[in-house]
C-alpha cells in the first residue's frame, strides 16, 4: 500500500468518526475515561521529564556562559523561552508519542485481532466514533494541560537545581523569568500542543485500527505508529515555527 | 428467515464466493460446513455487514440488507447477534458489564432493569455465578456462553455462531449446541452456525450447506446427509474409518435394521 493509499484510508477514517452518537452518555463515559488514561496515566512520566528538563537545562546554560559581561538572570530567560517553546511541548509530545501512541495502536490492534471490533460493528456501532474520537479528544483536552504543567515544572526544576547547586539563586532567577517575557509563546506553545495532541493519538489509532493478522503485526503496528507520530511530530514542529514565529 | 440470492465476493483477483443463493430458515439450526478457505466465514461476514458482496442480495425477512444504507443497517444490524470464534468479549469489562453494554448502548431502561435481564440471560446460560469475573478468568466454553448470552441480551432476530465449538472439548462442544438449539427453538430466530465439528452437523443441524471452493455442494438435514451420494461431502465428513463406520451405523439405525442401545452391557451381552 503506497503513501497515498495510506493518506486516503486515514483522511476515510477521520471523516468516518463523525455520526451521531449511538447513546450520549456512552461516549461522554468513554470520553472521561480516555481523558483519565491519557491525561492522568501521562502526569508522573511528563512531571519528572519537566524537571529533570528544565534543571539540566539551568546547568548546561550556566556552563556556557562564563562570561562575566552577561547578566545571570539571562541564564534564566534562556531556560524559560527554551522550556516554554521547545522543551514542554515538543519533548513532552514525543515521550507522550511513545507511552500514549504504543497504548493506543496495540489496544486498538488487539480489539481488531481478537474481533471485538467486529463485536460492536454487529452490535451496530461506529467502532470509529466509539473508539477514536474519544481518544482524540481526550488528547486534545489533556495534552495541552499537560503541556502547560510540563512548563511549569520546567521552570520551577530550573528554578531549584539553581537554588541547590548555588549557581543561580532564586531571586536572581526569578527577576530573568520576568525580562522581556512575551506571551505569544505561551500561545504558540499551545497551538503547537493541540497539534501534537492530534498526531499521537489520530495516527496510533490508524495503524492499530487497520492490524490485519496476529500479535506480530500488532507490535510491528506499534513500532510503525510510534515512528511515524515522532517524524510528523518533528515535521509539524518545523512547518509550525517556520509559519508562525 | 434469511435469503442469500446469487452471493459473490473476491478479494483481489481471488474468488472467494461464487453464486452463492441459498435461504436459512426461522426457528432452525442452519448450519455451513465447508472445509477450511472453502469461503464460510467469508459468507457470514457477508451475512452480518461486515464485508459488502460484490454481487447479489441477502434478504432478511423481505428487507433486501444489501440495499440499505449504513444507517438503515446499523438499525438492522441490532436484530442480530454473533458469537464469535474466540469469543471478543471486551478484555476491560467483566462478565455482567460486557452482557450489559449493548444494554447500556441502545435502551433507555432503568439500571434494575438492564441488571435483571442481565440475570435472566446468564441463568440461561448457566452462568449465573460469573457476574463478576473477568473474561480472561472464564474457561474456552465458559466465554463462548458468555458470548451467546451477549448475543442474545437484545432478544435478536437472527443469531450467527462462527465455529463455536472450536477450541473447546467434545463435551463442553456438547453443552454449546445443546445451547444453540435451546435458544432457537424457545427464541424463534434464525440461527446460522459455522462449523467444522461433525458431531454438531449431526445433533443440530436442521439445514445443512455443504461449500466447496466458495459454492454450494450439497444442502439437506442431518437425516439425509448419512444417505448422500456426493463425494466430495462424503471425503470431507466421513472423514475417518471411525466416522465412517459411525455412518454406517447411522444408516443401518435409520433403516430399522439396528437399535441405536447405548447400554454397553446390553450389547456386548446380545
Amino acid at each position: 500500500m503506497n503513501i497515498f493509499s495510506r493518506l486516503g484510508e486515514f483522511l476515510l477514517m477521520i471523516k468516518g468518526m463523525f455520526t451521531k452518537p449511538e447513546h450520549w452518555r456512552m461516549y461522554w463515559k468513554e470520553l472521561m475515561h480516555q481523558c483519565v488514561e491519557l491525561g492522568i496515566g501521562s502526569l508522573g512520566i511528563v512531571s519528572i521529564i519537566s524537571l529533570f528538563i528544565g534543571a539540566v537545562s539551568t546547568l548546561q546554560t550556566a556552563y556556557q556562559f562564563v562570561s562575566p559581561i552577561i547578566p545571570r538572570s539571562v541564564i534564566a530567560q534562556i531556560v524559560r523561552d527554551s522550556v516554554i517553546l521547545e522543551f514542554a511541548p515538543t519533548i513532552t509530545c514525543i515521550v507522550l508519542a511513545g507511552v500514549v501512541g504504543s497504548k493506543i495502536s496495540s489496544e486498538l490492534g488487539n480489539m481488531r485481532v481478537s474481533e471485538q471490533i467486529d463485536a460492536l460493528e454487529i452490535m451496530g456501532i461506529n467502532t470509529k466514533a466509539f473508539l477514536i474520537l474519544p481518544k482524540i479528544i481526550a488528547a486534545l483536552i489533556t495534552i495541552p494541560l499537560l503541556v502547560i504543567i510540563a512548563m511549569t515544572l520546567g521552570i520551577w526544576g530550573g528554578r531549584m537545581i539553581g537554588d541547590i547547586t548555588g549557581i543561580l539563586p532564586h531571586e536572581i532567577y526569578d527577576r530573568g523569568l520576568l525580562d522581556s517575557f512575551v506571551p505569544y509563546n505561551v500561545t504558540f506553545a499551545l497551538t503547537k500542543a493541540y497539534t501534537f495532541a492530534f498526531i499521537i493519538t489520530a495516527i496510533p489509532a490508524y495503524f492499530g485500527y487497520n492490524v490485519r493478522g496476529g500479535a506480530l503485526e500488532i507490535g510491528r503496528a506499534s513500532t510503525t505508529a510510534v515512528v511515524t507520530s515522532c517524524i510528523m511530530i518533528l515535521l509539524a514542529d518545523y512547518l509550525l515555527a517556520a509559519i508562525l514565529l | 428467515m434469511i435469503v442469500v440470492e446469487n452471493i459473490k465476493k473476491g478479494f483481489s483477483n481471488k474468488t472467494v464466493i461464487e453464486d452463492f443463493s441459498a435461504s436459512f430458515d426461522t426457528g432452525k439450526c442452519n448450519l455451513i460446513i465447508g472445509a477450511s478457505g472453502s469461503g464460510k466465514t467469508v459468507l457470514m461476514k457477508c451475512l452480518v455487514g461486515l464485508l459488502e458482496p460484490d454481487a447479489g442480495n441477502i434478504i432478511y425477512n423481505g428487507v433486501n440488507f444489501t440495499q440499505l444504507n449504513a444507517d438503515q443497517k446499523k438499525v438492522m444490524r441490532r436484530k442480530i447477534g454473533m458469537l464469535f470464534q474466540g469469543s471478543a468479549l471486551f478484555d476491560s469489562m467483566t462478565v455482567e458489564q460486557n452482557i450489559m453494554f449493548p444494554l447500556d448502548m441502545f435502551t433507555h431502561q432503568t439500571k434494575a432493569e438492564k441488571q435483571k435481564r442481565v440475570d435472566e440471560v446468564l441463568d440461561r446460560v448457566n452462568l449465573s455465578e460469573a457476574h463478576k469475573k473477568s473474561p480472561a478468568e472464564l474457561s474456552g466454553g465458559m466465554k463462548k456462553r458468555v458470548g451467546i448470552a451477549r448475543a442474545i441480551v437484545l432478544n435478536p432476530q437472527y443469531l450467527f455462531c462462527d465455529e463455536p465449538n472450536s477450541g473447546l472439548d467434545p463435551q463442553t462442544s456438547l453443552v454449546i449446541d445443546k445451547l444453540i438449539k435451546e435458544i432457537t427453538q424457545d427464541f424463534n430466530i434464525t440461527t446460522v452456525v459455522n462449523t467444522h465439528d461433525m458431531n454438531s452437523v449431526m445433533e443440530i443441524g436442521d439445514k445443512i450447506i455443504y461449500m466447496y471452493q466458495g459454492r454450494k455442494e450439497w444442502e439437506g438435514s442431518n437425516k439425509e446427509i448419512i444417505f448422500s451420494k456426493n463425494e466430495r461431502l462424503n471425503n470431507f465428513i466421513f472423514a475417518s474409518e471411525f466416522l465412517k463406520d459411525a455412518k454406517d451405523m447411522r444408516m443401518l439405525e435409520s433403516r430399522g435394521k439396528i437399535q441405536n442401545d447405548r447400554d454397553m452391557d446390553k450389547l456386548l451381552n446380545s
